[in-house]
């Protein structure tokens, strides 16, 4: 019987129709994918995309150059230099990410002590030259003051659970 | 002088017109197969496919295209140049001179709309199909490349084996016809019943094996071993670009339509309504032969989308250890039948 069984099957191609048949059912479902550039999905506010350099409400910066970031990046992408400034306020002169080398492990931002080194939510940030990607201060407070508002929302909703 | 034109020159315009009423649809059909493909695919995949040139993506064949037009046509050092140039060619007219002999409909007075309405259309055909294998194999050895070289040995085989199979499908369709002249073929399909007349019924699993060898001639999934990208980095083609890609390309899309043509008219009763009534009698028969094409050429994509890539001794034991004998059996079958019944077909011109 068993012997019958199977060769209907064969010939039959069950085995065929019934692969045919499901993909058949599928055609027909709602696609699971999203229409990226015009639609996103959901980000965490721990997602580590590109870098930014934050500012105190007061618009002075926050980085004390304690180099800490320096010290922990694993890939060595940060370099910064450091001076006293007028004021006696210890600033960097340079603060320098090469982005190529930047492995978005979120050392930086863990190491800071004054949350000025921060990973944003931002991860569309491609260029076409790879100079473009060798991010210096100015280019970093610009991002901090451009995504400002939702990197502190992402701070403050992450901040129950450290 | 007057009768230098009206017997030459007026009628040989008038073939060149019914040529290009022919191929510029097929040109377009073919592009618009490419975006069907991908849409029906990402379909099943529940992807959403080209979307962004165009209404529902629907400009994305002629982005394509033009990209493809505007690249450079790369020929590698090594390369046969002239044979190189020619693969191509070949495969890509070979493509569009089998639609020759295709029926799309019937006048009102009776003859076929045909191009050239020959008594051994379905041999001709079968000829055409089978001398595209050589443009692929040219491309093999001329690419001076061993991956290109594998894929066209493989094609060679392939096909060859394949067409055996179909040859026998299309001796059952004759036995039952009585005629090589593909209108007839579909004439004998028409009935009081529609579609229970049509050959795909009381030779259903002939047509099944001749929908099968289609894609293995056609080397589409599941039978694509010649361009497996896995395998031979897209094989036979893997040296060309631009538009001798672009031929290739077209050439092998042309062919899956006249894959799915031919088994429209063997099986599918080619021009005819599927029911003899008042609705289905209105709609034109070019129209039904071409949604029947569309049919076919779902079940292409469709197939592509669900089956994975048969093994190479697998695709040799199904065209030779099964589908050889089971047509071969079908011929013994059939004729038997056919004389035992006394059905057999009055000799026809």
């Amino acid at each position: 019987m068993s012997f019958m069984d199977r060769t209907a099957r064969a010939f039959l191609l069950s085995e065929l129709v019934s692969g045919l048949a499901l993909t058949f059912r599928y055609m027909f479902k709602s696609s699971v994918t999203i229409n990226y550039p015009y639609e996103k999905g959901p980000l965490s506010p721990r997602f580590r995309g590109e870098h930014a350099l934050r500012r105190y409400p007061n618009g002075e910066e926050r980085c004390i150059a304690c180099k800490l970031c320096e010290a922990i990046c694993p890939a060595l992408a940060i370099t910064i230099e450091a001076e006293p400034r007028a004021d006696g306020s210890r600033r960097t002169t340079r603060y320098d990410i090469d982005m190529v080398k930047c492995i978005y492990c979120g050392y930086c931002q863990e190491a800071c002590p004054v949350d000025a080194i921060v990973e944003g939510p931002n991860f569309e940030f491609s260029t076409e030259t790879r100079e473009e990607l060798l991010y210096d201060k100015q280019k970093l407070l610009a991002n901090g003051d451009r995504w400002e508002n939702e990197i502190a929302a992402n701070l403050a909703a992450d901040a129950p659970y450290r | 002088m007057v009768e230098f034109w009206s017997v030459w020159i007026w009628p040989t315009v008038w073939i060149v017109i019914k040529i290009v009423a022919i191929v510029l649809p097929l040109l377009l059909a073919v592009a618009y197969l490419t975006f069907a493909e991908r849409k029906v695919i990402a379909a099943m995949h529940r992807r959403k496919g080209p979307n962004v040139v165009g209404p529902f993506g629907l400009l994305q064949p002629m982005a394509d295209g033009l990209k493809l037009f505007l690249k450079e046509t790369v020929i590698p050092t090594g390369a046969n140049r002239a044979v190189f140039v020619i693969a191509p060619m070949i495969t890509f007219i070979l493509a569009l001179v089998a639609w020759a002999v295709i029926p799309f409909g019937q006048m009102s007075d009776g003859t076929p709309m045909v191009l050239a309405d020959i008594n051994v259309g379905i041999l001709y055909l079968f000829a055409i199909s089978s001398l595209g294998v050589y443009g692929i194999i040219m491309a093999g050895w001329a690419s001076n490349s061993k991956y290109a070289f594998l894929g066209g040995i493989r094609s060679a085989a392939q096909m060859v084996s394949y067409e055996v199979s179909i040859g026998f499908v299309i001796i059952t369709v004759l036995l039952c016809v009585g005629s090589l002249n593909l209108s007839r073929i579909v004439e004998a399909q028409a009935g009081p019943w529609g579609l229970f007349h049509w050959f795909a019924f009381p030779l259903m699993p002939m047509a099944v094996i001749f929908f099968v060898s289609g894609l293995a001639e056609t080397n589409r999934h599941p039978f694509d071993l010649p361009e497996a990208e896995a395998e031979l980095v897209s094989g036979y083609n893997v040296e060309y670009s631009a538009m001798a890609f672009a031929l290739f390309f077209l050439g092998e899309y042309a062919n899956m339509i006249l894959m799915s043509a031919m088994t429209s008219v063997l099986f599918l009763g080619g021009w005819l309504p599927p029911f003899n009534i008042a609705p289905f009698t209105w709609i034109p028969g070019p129209i039904w032969f071409i949604l029947k094409i569309a049919a076919c050429l779902f079940v292409f994509l469709w197939v592509r989308a669900t089956l994975p890539r048969y093994r190479y001794d697998q695709l040799m034991r199904l065209g030779w250890k099964v589908f050889l004998p089971v047509s071969l059996a079908a011929v013994v079958i059939v004729a038997g039948a056919l004389i035992t019944f006394g059905w057999m077909p009055a000799r026809a011109g």
